[in-house]
């Protein structure tokens, strides 16, 4: 009894031991690389690729953000407006709302965002798109599809003093593709495309 | 390009790249393991630790050194997020509860990575990189040793000793040679592509209209790699590889998909090239792609089809989906991960349709064997193969015998109770959580939907999946306890029987191949096994799956 409880006892000391190297190894080494390669190859990527306007920080790339009246729920016209959140594109509440595909609640929901979409934008609920009525995944998709974009244009070149034809170029601009041809969805990044209508707006 | 044709093109480009590496990634794999020299690097890691990494274990040392590993494994993550407040780069965070730390500790160490929390309002930069991320290598570094142990079990015919190699080597060289090389490189191609990695504050912007935005920082990229190389799949962020962080653009998706799949599906012919016959390990891996790639089909063009009434409703099933993947791009990553017990999502499975729902639920039930985890699905497989060789063997009267050993009394004993393990923590976890009323109060949705919701959360725990019908509120002192305890059962009670198992096969001498020898490297076995796999996982699971996905599916 003693000699096994003695040889497990050491065994328990020996495991413990091995945790503790290949915690340097794995938990402070590599990440500690792949930091020291990330920043110096990749240093505006690894760091949240972030987007400046006349020299101040307004958002980052990748992450969506909300573009409704400020302290308000409403959508401000001006802007092109992304898909629903769960959380108003809080990044510290990221995920969806996991109703399920036939549940009441998101049957309203949707039945709730076609209706608003529709009317803010002016065109007839048939032309509305899934993504303008759905909620993302993360919470802070910063993507809309190309059609989403499209029955924006009219309420934006409006809301802007611009030509419909001006904000369709920016959005066909804007419009990115496949990753080489074939892989994820053709999107729109919202921010990307809202920075350049402003310095559109503000030119005319 | 018409997105059915782009997705085509995804899988094709996928199962290309995985056959590409197959060869020479499974045999590099079986020279790790079957080396006799020893890295300079890993001799300064077994003189500090005190181990003799050439001294042969029997299955029972064997076994000993995983439960000892991983029990103070357990213990170490518990403690580092009790006291993260106490330690550098906290965040500002405060210590998580003592049931929530369990939960995490028990997910992380039997490589389920199930989430009950949200890292990026929970876990500093401490936890996550020393607590979190070492655990992601060193519990799949555990399943392939684990499943290592079996295929020596299988190819050992000469010393009769029941030898099975040494754990400390096993663990020291997969971590040093396979997994953490690869990460790397993974990681590094990751940042390349827009995911971050920086040990900042969270840091406070003014956007265009005026609005504040908080935006997170962290070690990402690092940990994203061997989350899905090691097939953990817990995220740094709660909305994980839907999170433009972790997974900015369609590339990445693949990448990450590719990364999930590569270790479970080269291992087969890791297990050829050890047991000295390739053509066995292309029959293991044959079942493993045609149930996985049945499910990718079946669950892409049901998500394309779109059913239910709010789907209907909105011209497509986008909810819980990101628009830089779309329905595809969603439903193949959904089903790789609940088929290789990754857990790590790009899209919400709560709300996909019903009937997708149910197929990603059965590629848990099957036991995560398609390919399954890193090491876990290989010796998943390979039980299934014992049973499939022994149902044969009833069918034309012989002793049943694989690869050349025979499946005696006490071999299938110990198959069949393998596979009666997690099908017993599934049900009666459920079923208790149903009748103490903890199920109800914990779901989102209503009726079948919701019933699914603690089916999915009890499989997934005790198969060590750690994906989520999210919706299932699960962080609560009975949820986290009960699927703590689930993980921690469903990972490391089938190790015992795997190892008994490769200790008894270890002791036997071959037999020599007759003309009455059940040829296991055909596809004619290839189809018994998938049968009783199908067969086995229907018989337990049908009653349940009734009652959830398919009453909604059907209604």
């Amino acid at each position: 009894m003693n000699t096994s409880f003695a040889s497990s006892a050491r065994m328990a000391w020996a495991a413990l031991r091995m945790l503790l190297v290949l915690t340097v190894v794995t938990g402070i080494a590599y990440p500690l690389l792949v930091t020291g390669i990330g920043q110096v190859l990749f240093n505006d990527k690894a760091n949240g690729s972030m987007v400046e306007v006349d020299g101040k920080e307004i958002g980052s790339k990748p992450i969506g953000q909300s573009w409704n009246i400020k302290g308000t729920d409403k959508p401000d016209p001006k802007w092109f407006q992304g898909r629903p959140s769960n959380s108003g594109y809080d990044p510290l509440t990221t995920g969806s709302s996991q109703l399920g595909a036939s549940d009441p609640t998101l049957v309203k929901n949707v039945k709730a965002a076609k209706k608003q979409v529709a009317e803010f934008n002016g065109v007839p609920q048939s032309e509305v798109p899934k993504d303008a009525v759905t909620g993302s995944a993360s919470a802070i998709d910063p993507d809309i599809s190309p059609a989403y974009a499209d029955i924006q244009v009219e309420r934006v070149a409006e809301n802007n003093g611009l030509t419909v034809a001006q904000v369709q170029k920016l959005v066909d601009d804007h419009t990115d593709g496949r990753t080489l041809g074939f892989m994820g969805e053709p999107h729109v990044n919202v921010l990307e495309l809202n920075i350049a209508l402003k310095g559109l707006a503000a030119k005319s | 390009m018409s997105s059915v044709l782009a997705d085509v093109l995804v899988v094709t480009a996928l199962i290309g790249a995985l056959a590409l590496v197959h060869r020479p990634l499974g045999d590099y794999m079986a020279a790790v393991f079957q080396s006799k020299n020893h890295l300079r690097v890993e001799k300064w890691i077994y003189r500090s630790v005190g181990a003799n990494p050439d001294a042969e274990m029997r299955w029972p040392a064997y076994l000993r050194g995983v439960l000892v590993f991983s029990a103070v494994s357990v213990l170490f993550l518990y403690l580092l997020q009790r006291i993260q407040d106490k330690l550098p780069l906290s965040l500002g965070f405060k210590p998580i509860t003592p049931d929530q730390a369990f939960n995490t500790a028990a997910s992380f160490v039997s490589n389920t990575n199930w989430q009950s929390y949200s890292g990026e309002v929970a876990m500093s930069h401490v936890t996550q990189t020393m607590g979190l991320a070492v655990q992601n290598f060193v519990s799949a570094a555990v399943g392939i040793a684990v499943a290592v142990a079996l295929v020596r079990g299988f190819a050992r015919s000469r010393s009769r000793t029941g030898d099975l190699g040494n754990f400390w080597a096993d663990l020291v060289r997969c971590v040093i040679r396979i997994l953490v090389p690869l990460s790397v490189i993974a990681a590094v191609i990751l940042v390349a592509c827009g995911a971050i990695q920086n040990f900042g504050d969270i840091h406070s912007i003014t956007t265009l209209t005026g609005d504040k935005q908080a935006i997170s920082p962290g070690a990402v990229a690092s940990q994203e790699a061997i989350k899905d190389l090691g097939t953990n799949g817990g995220g740094f962020f709660n909305a994980n590889s839907a999170h433009p962080f972790e997974n900015p653009n369609g590339f990445t998706n693949l990448l990450e998909i590719f990364l999930l799949l590569v270790i479970p599906f080269s291992l087969p012919r890791t297990f050829g090239t050890m047991v000295g016959n390739v053509k066995q390990g292309y029959a293991i891996l044959a079942a493993m792609a045609v149930i996985w790639f049945l499910g990718v089909v079946a669950v892409t063009i049901t998500e394309y089809a779109h059913p239910g009434a709010a789907s209907q409703l909105a011209g497509g099933a986008m909810e819980g989906k990101e628009q830089r993947f779309g329905e595809g791009n969603s439903s193949l990553f959904a089903v790789s991960t609940t088929m290789t017990s990754t857990g790590s999502v790009n899209s919400f499975h709560d709300s996909f349709s019903g009937l997708s729902g149910g197929v990603l639920l059965l590629g848990m039930m099957l036991g995560e064997i398609a390919p399954g985890g890193t090491g876990s699905g290989l010796y998943g497989m390979l039980i299934m193969a014992v049973i499939a060789v022994f149902i044969a063997g009833l069918m034309v009267g012989r002793t049943p015998e694989y690869l050349g050993k025979k499946i005696g009394t006490r071999e299938i004993k110990l198959a069949a109770c393998y596979i009666l393990i997690t099908p017993a923590l599934v049900l009666i976890g459920t079923a208790l959580a149903m009748a103490l009323g903890k199920g109800e109060s914990s779901m989102t949705n209503v009726g079948a939907h919701g019933f699914s919701e603690v089916l999915y959360a009890y499989t997934s725990a005790s198969n060590n999946n750690g994906s989520a019908f999210a919706g299932f509120a699960a962080n609560t002192e009975y949820h986290n306890t009960m699927l703590g305890l689930c993980m921690l059962l469903g990972r490391f009670v089938p190790m015992v029987f795997v190892l008994a198992l490769a200790g008894s096969l270890a002791e036997q001498k071959p037999v020599p191949a007759t003309a009455g020898t059940l040829r296991t490297e055909k596809p004619l076995f290839t189809g018994l096994l998938v049968g009783a796999i199908l067969i086995i996982t229907g018989l337990t699971f049908f009653p349940a799956l009734a009652l959830g996905p398919l009453a909604e599916g059907l209604a």
